[in-house]
């Protein structure tokens, strides 16, 4: 299967904007290599601001340049967008309603050798929980380009979840992105796994397993973590009786939490979060991190096999 | 310059400090204090020195103002309500329920804000922002901001005076509210800021120092920026905090506490 790494689809993606659309711009705090914003900063060097190492300034000039008409994009790694600037995220941005788009690449565990500090576990949490902002989280290379279309169609704050790792590509080219609409990758009847980002991926893989043990397993992507289709959750639980959440961050405030408030309010049934326990990463290959923390399609096997059969009166 | 036109601005201020007093009392809280230090600057503003149409406020021409000391709010509805963007009556409506006018100004709500703003040290990023988007659309709007002498002690201030000067953003002006005063003493016992003036040149600033209650000298220092090629612009102004009001003046418990009934009555009738 094809790998391509989301956040280069994601500087595909700003170069093609930036052709059809002149009011957007694109800011990056000295990580454009990364982040691939440079591919942008080439083809339209007049729209492209390199801000230095100053992610707080970033999104607030953005807000500036959004406050005056302008489309900014923003990058840097997930931990500095949500973290070092959170604040002017929440305050100069999503409370004015602006129209920035904030992507974060680097997101999650697979950032690999440079380790906990650069891993973000937390960024879904937090953003999540800020009122006015749309979050994305891309499965692939497909998904991200049409996020970032959508993004940019958006009258408001959008924050778009991006990973440092080449991921398989799961849709076609023709693959319509219905913001705010969770995607039935494969329908079933005895448990649902709901995921989002590459663990989409890993899910698929685990539904597939899972089928050759008589399980029959349904997949929802997630693309959108906010709004969340409530719905298609709420379907779920009603459906399958079991739900698996998996994500690569923290199991505390994303996706797995997104869900259970969802089904403890309107249709309670087991769920169990895959993701990363309460912990910090560490240094090593994307490959291993993602074992050692428990976000393989095995780990998500054996996580649905525990939750169908618990028995819940 | 016209002496009369010193005259009127020196009179709009002087409402414009009215209306802080009443405003806040009729609220029972907000920021009186920076508010009045910065009353003289404002109202030059909104009275001489931006573009700007009330009727329209939108208008993609017109000069932006960002408060970015946003707790000074009342000194900025005073303004705008003063210039006509809402009815002067609205003001008594501060910090209530429902009303537009927030505690901290809100962009979305109340028409000639330019930027929330609240958390203080945000306001020159977004200035900034303002003015890069004026140079790509080649649009000739300056951007006027007003920092606090406190405020210029968070990081990202520097962030954006570094940024500022690195994209040459000569429409961009700004403001320093040099009244030496934050919420927990002078600004030079708590965390000087000193020399104020020689940091921002040092960041590539042109910078001067005025009085910051002399009208004459505010348009003076403005028009001096104006012709400022290549550099932004830092007008330090000297000021009292609590400026107009004797018992309100250089004393730092009036940063944040509204005036009682009668210490309003008091400060109008100083105030005349
Ligand atoms: C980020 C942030 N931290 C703290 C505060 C609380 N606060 C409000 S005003 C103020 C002091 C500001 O002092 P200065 O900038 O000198 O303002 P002025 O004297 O002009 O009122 C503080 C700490 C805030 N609004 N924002
Ligand atoms: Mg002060």
């Amino acid at each position: 299967m094809k790998k391509i790494a989301t956040r280069e689809a994601y500087g595909e993606a700003l170069v093609e904007l930036g052709k059809e659309n002149p009011d957007v711009v694109v800011l990056d705090a000295d990580l454009a290599k990364s982040t691939k914003t440079i591919d942008f900063g080439k083809q339209y060097p007049h729209r492209f601001f390199d801000m230095g190492v100053a992610e707080q300034n970033m999104l607030g000039t953005a807000a500036g340049l959004a406050a005056a008409g302008k489309i900014p994009f923003c990058s840097t790694f997930a931990v500095f967008a949500t973290g070092r600037a959170f604040d002017q995220l929440r305050n100069s941005i999503a409370y004015p309603r602006l129209n920035v788009k904030i992507c974060a690449s680097h997101a999650g565990i697979t950032v690999g050798e440079d380790g906990a500090s650069h891993q973000s576990v937390e960024d879904i949490a937090l953003v999540r929980s800020v009122p006015n902002l749309t979050v994305f989280i891309p499965a692939d290379a497909v998904e991200t380009k049409k996020a970032v279309m959508a993004a940019a169609e958006i009258k408001g704050p959008v924050y778009i979840r991006l990973g440092r790792m080449a991921v398989p590509v799961l849709h076609e080219d023709d693959f319509v992105f219905e913001p705010g609409k969770a995607l039935l990758m494969r329908e079933g009847a005895d448990a649902t796994i709901i995921a989002t980002g590459i663990m989409v991926a890993e899910a698929l893989s685990a539904a597939r397993q899972l089928a050759e043990e008589g399980l029959d397993v349904r997949v929802l992507n997630i693309h959108t973590i906010k709004p969340l289709d409530v719905g298609a959750v709420i379907s779920a639980a009603k459906d399958t009786k079991a739900i698996v959440t998996a994500e690569e961050h923290s199991i505390i405030g994303g996706l797995g939490s997104a869900v259970a408030e969802t089904v403890c309010e309107h249709y309670p049934v087991p769920v169990y979060r895959v993701g990363i326990p309460d912990t910090f990463g560490e240094s090593g290959t994307p490959a291993e991190l993602i074992e050692r923390y428990g976000l393989t399609a095995r780990h998500l096997v054996e996580a649905v096999r525990v939750t169908v059969r618990l028995d819940w009166k | 310059m016209k002496q009369e036109t010193i005259a009127w601005l020196e009179g709009k201020a002087r409402e414009i400090r009215r209306h802080i007093i009443r405003m806040t009392a009729a609220a029972g809280s907000g920021h009186p204090g920076g508010s009045l230090s910065a009353a003289d600057i404002v109202a030059a503003l909104y009275f001489h020195i931006l573009r700007l149409n009330p009727n329209w406020p939108a208008w993609p021409g017109r000069d932006r103002f960002v408060l970015s000391k946003g707790h000074a709010a009342p000194v900025l509805y005073a303004a705008l309500a003063e210039r006509g963007f809402f009815p002067v009556e609205e003001l008594l409506t501060l910090r209530k329920l429902g009303s537009r006018l927030q505690g901290h100004p809100d962009m979305k709500v109340l028409p000639g804000v330019e930027m929330s703003t609240g958390s203080l040290g945000q306001g020159l990023s977004a200035a900034n922002g303002m003015a890069l988007a004026a140079r790509l659309d080649g649009r000739d709007y300056r951007v006027f901001v007003l920092l606090g002498d406190g405020e210029t002690q968070e990081g990202m201030v520097w962030e954006a005076a570094m940024a500022a000067a690195h994209y040459k953003l000569d429409n961009v002006t700004a403001f320093l509210d040099h009244n030496g005063l934050q919420i927990d003493g002078p600004v030079r016992e708590v965390m000087s800021v000193e020399p104020a003036a020689d940091k921002w040149k040092a960041f590539g600033w042109d910078v001067q120092v005025i009085d910051g209650h002399d009208a004459a000298q505010i348009l003076r220092a403005v028009e001096t920026a104006r012709q400022v090629e290549g550099r932004p612009q830092m007008i330090v102004a000297e000021t009292v905090k609590g400026k107009g009001v004797s018992f309100m003046e250089n004393q730092v418990d009036w940063h944040g506490k509204a005036p009682k009934p009668e210490e309003a009555e008091k400060a109008l009738a100083e105030l005349g």
